[in-house]
């Protein structure tokens, strides 16, 4: 790996942020390197959606700097982010797929946005959708599926403009356990296959572990112990850390190892 | 972090806190829309215009509101003629009903009942969609895909109904009249060419212009009410219930409250104030 491609993707540097009740975020500061997956593990309202929105410069710190990409979001305008914000997929809790819109549309929004012929739109659009495994529902509206299927297509919809960032924002909060497996093997098998930089939020810390645990072999298309030195690690590194969040700052840093062994009652609370 | 310098003490600093903050509030609610209205409006003038969306709120707005305008405006010609033919009639000057309800409907009733009617049906409307696309976290989806919801959302939704608003009111006028004439000639006896000629003689081309310029300033603020109540609602569901019914009775108030000043200087324009 080249010193330019260990630049972090994104920084945050003694972010403040807060609504009028105090801080939520009071200081907090860490790296998302390249191709790295980044759980953000932490209480309801511990601002981990925050951290996603600040990221995708949704919202703007009252303090610090958010660095995304070499870029500080903070001084950009909304004019200038409207752009920048096409180097970001997100994927959001509750799917936030547009409901008058069919899921094809949906999942052309941002190549329709862009211009993109529509002959490239519908064969990219069909190739998002394929690899979501939700073809079948091009034509239907986001009120006939279900929740997980909705997921889906929302993953989709983020993938389609082939991001280096993808923000997930509690991918599988309120899904049943097998619709939950469905989505981390999209989530591993776009990390693995497409080499995009992740941040994922959750409060669900069996899904992160196997985002550690397991990775996507596109040479056999299917999921498998991560075992493999390239799927568990970048650089001696492993490719998956995790991030608790405790009043409003970062508590602990580190692989899936350093959590397990950690005796801390914290981070203990997540393991029962 | 720096703690803010203490100039006050508690007690003085709570009491006058009570007093500022609602005015504070108000301030900062009037200087969000006037900036959501300004924006919407700079999004006129520069690409990428919508036109699709525009098209389809024209026809939301105006198609769809056309049955409730015309059978309204009908009625309400019907009624200005029993309630002034009665009084016409004890001066013997029943000819006169067709002025009157001409120019009532023209300067008056048409532009503030169609204005009305739409922001009963319409400035709702807006508030309860792009509430609910908030709430649904669907305005950030759009952010977070590089379009901006001033240009996508409220940008086509003004223009179109500052395009048929006065269609609307128009065609208001005109069945108004009709209404008007029915009910002339079976109460009154008054002939068609006769009720039509004083109804059409009564008009001067600044009553048009009256007639036709507030519908037009009656849509702008019932597009941009219904947006703003939209795009700041808080509170989830229940929050959007809440923003629709302010849509409806604050564009309502922002009608007629702005159509008097808009007749004051519309007379004064055509020599007529007192």
């Amino acid at each position: 790996m080249n010193a330019a491609s260990s630049e972090p993707v994104i920084s945050f540097e003694d972010v403040h942020l807060g609504f009028g009740d105090g801080d939520v975020l009071r200081g907090l500061s860490f790296r998302l390197l390249p191709r790295e997956t980044k759980v953000l593990v932490g209480e309801t309202g511990s601002g981990k959606t925050l951290i996603l929105k600040l990221a995708a410069g949704l919202l703007k710190p009252i303090a610090g700097h958010v660095r995304v990409l070499g870029r500080d979001l903070g001084p950009m305008t909304e004019a200038q982010l409207l752009p920048f914000r096409r180097e970001i997929g997100f994927v959001f809790q509750e799917s936030a797929l547009f409901d008058s819109m069919t899921v094809g549309d949906n999942v052309a929004y941002r190549l329709t946005e862009e211009g993109v012929e529509p002959s490239e739109t519908d064969a990219r659009v069909l190739e998002a959708l394929t690899f979501v495994e939700m073809e079948h529902a091009v034509d239907k509206l986001p009120d006939e599926l279900s929740g997980g299927m909705r997921r889906r297509v929302s993953i989709a919809r983020a993938l389609v403009s082939r991001p280096p960032i993808v923000l997930y924002d509690s991918p599988t909060a309120g899904l049943d356990p097998i619709t939950s497996q469905t989505i981390i093997t999209l989530i591993l098998r776009l990390r693995d296959t497409q080499g995009v930089t992740s941040l994922l939020a959750t409060h669900r810390l069996q899904d992160a572990f196997a985002l550690a645990n397991y990775g996507f072999d596109p040479a056999q298309n299917r999921v498998m112990k991560a075992s493999l030195p390239e799927l568990a690690s970048r650089n001696g590194q492993p490719s998956t850390n995790f991030l608790f969040l405790r009043e409003g700052k970062v508590y602990f840093e580190g692989g899936q190892q350093a959590v397990l062994e950690s005796p801390d009652a914290y981070l203990r609370k997540f393991l029962v | 972090m720096a703690t803010e310098p203490k100039w006050m003490d508690a007690e003085e600093t709570s009491a006058l806190a009570i007093l500022l903050e609602p005015l504070k509030r108000q301030v900062q609610v009037l200087q969000d829309y006037s900036y959501l209205a300004a924006r919407a409006i700079a999004s006129l003038f520069s690409p990428p215009l919508y036109v699709n969306d525009l098209l389809q709120q024209m026809d939301i707005i105006g198609i769809g509101s056309l049955p409730i305008v015309l059978l309204t405006g009908a009625f309400i010609g019907a009624v200005m003629v029993l309630q002034t033919a009665s009084q016409f009639e004890r001066f013997g000057e029943t000819a006169l009903t067709g002025d009157i309800v001409s120019l009532a409907l023209v300067r008056e009733l048409g532009p503030a009942i169609t204005g009305l009617l739409v922001a009963g049906r319409n400035a709702s409307g807006m508030a309860s969609e792009l509430g609910s696309m908030l709430v649904t976290e669907q305005v950030d989806a759009m952010r977070a895909m590089g379009t901006d919801p001033d240009r996508k959302l409220v940008a086509p939704r003004l223009l179109a109904t500052m395009c048929v608003l006065p269609l609307l009111t128009a065609m208001a006028d005109f069945v108004g009249l009709t209404g008007g004439f029915i009910v002339s000639y079976f109460t009154l006896r008054i002939g068609a060419v006769e009720f039509w000629t004083r109804a059409l003689n009564a008009l001067e081309f600044s009553d048009l212009m009256q007639g036709m310029a507030k519908p037009v300033i009656f849509a702008f603020l019932l597009a941009t009410i219904g947006c703003y109540k939209g795009l700041t609602v808080r509170g989830g569901t229940q929050g959007v219930g809440r923003a629709t019914t302010q849509a409806v009775v604050a564009s309502s108030v922002a009608i007629l409250v702005s159509d008097f000043f808009l007749t004051k200087l519309a007379l004064f324009l055509a020599g007529k104030s007192l």
